[in-house]
């Protein structure tokens, strides 16, 4: 290694400048010294033992008492040396397990992976992003053929990954049934099941279901247990909390879910979001529906996607750019 | 050319005369001052690990010459409970070392070669080899 070589000539000239004169500029060498050596795993140890060798060839009457001095120090540091390699061992690892994690939070996006439809007369706008590297949040959009939207948003309580590794398994779940598309109570019915049987009991899902037809205006819903969302009607301007009742998933395979059903007139919104977005904590407390409500107002004039893209801001912002829960933030406008 | 001389571990004593033995053969075989420091801290890590889990063993230790390059050979060897998990011994951050680098991950840092054998309820038998540079 090239700089263990000049490392004691190096090292000689630092001490010897030093103890001529005792300037600023030279202890800014030995600053760099010390950064290049931990640069190249040099021990506090070794340095102890450096210092000793060359101070004696500087000064070979050195009392020995300096010498036996330096063999202490010496043991001592090696203590240091002790923990100073656990903690290069143990930053080393952490690299690769933060790696690891960046590529499953990559496949986790390639499977979770959902296309906003685009479609006539309605505006759609989602965001969803982990607080960590993977997301325990979930939305997904499927287009039929008979002009129909189904929008799920589903939150596993928890984060990190093993909510990500749960949140894969309902996305399969949804997919393998295709045939109750059309009924949000019937569909959130049998992923109550399947997450009942295959997921670890401290472990629960919330969800909201709705299916928009296009045709008729008609949004269909139900939910288990998720934070309620809101409609907007754009004649009255105001919001109103979407209400239905229902279990969280995985609690009791026996639950039934109520089937609501909303006329979605021109102007009027659906705007769906998981508990990281009602749940933003600033240093004055949680952010209230109403700040949030507010913040939808102000950017009514804009199209679904700048409204949840500059409400993610406007919160994260708030939040000093520290979320402690995945957020998820769909907004639906029918135009006017 | 094995030249064995053992220390039994029996109280925190002992560690010390093991130290002690490591660091005398260590300076004959001319380690510089670093690498007796290392070798004396591993033998001493390996000698409490005898005394707090084993309560009973023995350190040796071991001149050794491979075709005119020397070394220090550690041999710990106790008849207490063995190690459950060896890889999890292995772990950094694992044992009682709590963030001080010791245990036998810090062991195997220090020295060249290392070798574990447990058995539970038998005992364990770590050999640990530094040569010289």
């Amino acid at each position: 290694m090239p700089f263990r070589e000049a490392m004691e000539a190096k090292y000689r000239d630092i001490l010897a400048k030093y103890i001529e004169e005792q300037k600023e500029s030279t202890l800014y060498l030995a600053q760099k010294f010390s950064r290049k050596s931990i640069e190249n795993q040099v021990t506090p140890e070794e340095i102890i033992s450096l210092h000793k060798m060359i101070l004696q060839e500087m000064y070979p009457e050195m009392p020995t008492y300096v010498t036996h001095s330096f063999d202490l120090l010496l043991e001592i540091m090696l203590g240091y040396g002790f923990a100073y390699r656990e903690h290069q061992s143990l930053r080393h690892q952490q690299k690769e397990l933060r790696s690891e994690i960046e590529i499953a939070a990559n496949v986790q996006h390639t499977l979770l992976d959902t296309k906003i439809p685009v479609v006539d007369g309605l505006d759609i706008g989602a965001i969803s992003v982990p607080a960590r590297l993977m997301n325990g949040d979930y939305y997904n959009f499927v287009q039929d053929e008979n002009q129909c939207i189904s929008i799920a948003i589903a939150d596993v309580i928890g984060k990190g990954i093993p909510a990500a590794l749960c949140m894969s398994m309902i996305k399969y779940a949804m997919d393998s049934l295709p045939g109750y598309r059309n009924e949000p109570s019937v569909l959130l019915e049998n992923l109550n099941h399947v997450v009942e049987q295959n997921v670890d009991p401290s472990m629960f899902v919330t969800m909201f279901y709705g299916i928009y037809n296009h045709e008729h205006h008609l949004f269909s819903y139900a939910s288990a247990g998720h934070e309620p969302g809101f409609f907007y009607d754009g004649k009255k301007k105001g919001f109103t909390e979407i209400t239905a009742r229902g279990l969280m998933l995985g609690i009791d395979k026996k639950t039934k879910y109520t089937q609501y059903e909303k006329k979605i007139e021109p102007g009027d919104m659906i705007i769906l979001l998981s508990d990281g977005v009602t749940e933003c904590r600033t240093s004055e407390g949680f952010v209230e529906k109403d700040t949030l409500l507010t913040y939808i107002d102000k950017y009514l004039h804009l199209s679904a996607q700048e409204i949840v893209n500059r409400i993610y801001k406007d919160l994260e912002q708030l939040q000093n750019f520290q979320l402690r829960d995945d957020f998820t933030l769909i907004i639906l406008k029918r135009s006017v | 050319m094995d030249i064995q001389s053992c220390v039994n571990i029996q109280t925190e004593w002992d560690i010390v005369a093991a130290r002690q033995l490591g660091r005398n053969v260590a300076k004959e075989l001319g380690f510089g001052v670093v690498d007796q420091a290392r070798i004396t801290t591993a033998i001493s890590e390996l000698a409490r690990n005898i005394f707090i889990y084993a309560h009973k063993g023995r350190v040796c230790i071991e001149k050794m010459n491979d075709k005119g390059h020397a070394g220090l050979r550690i041999i710990a060897v106790d008849s207490g409970p063995g190690i459950n998990d060896i890889r999890l011994a292995m772990e950094d951050g694992y044992s009682t070392s709590g963030g001080l680098g010791a245990g036998l991950p810090g062991v195997k840092r220090l020295m060249d070669e290392f070798q574990i054998v447990s058995s539970q309820g038998k005992g364990t038998e770590i050999t640990a080899v530094k040569w010289i540079r």
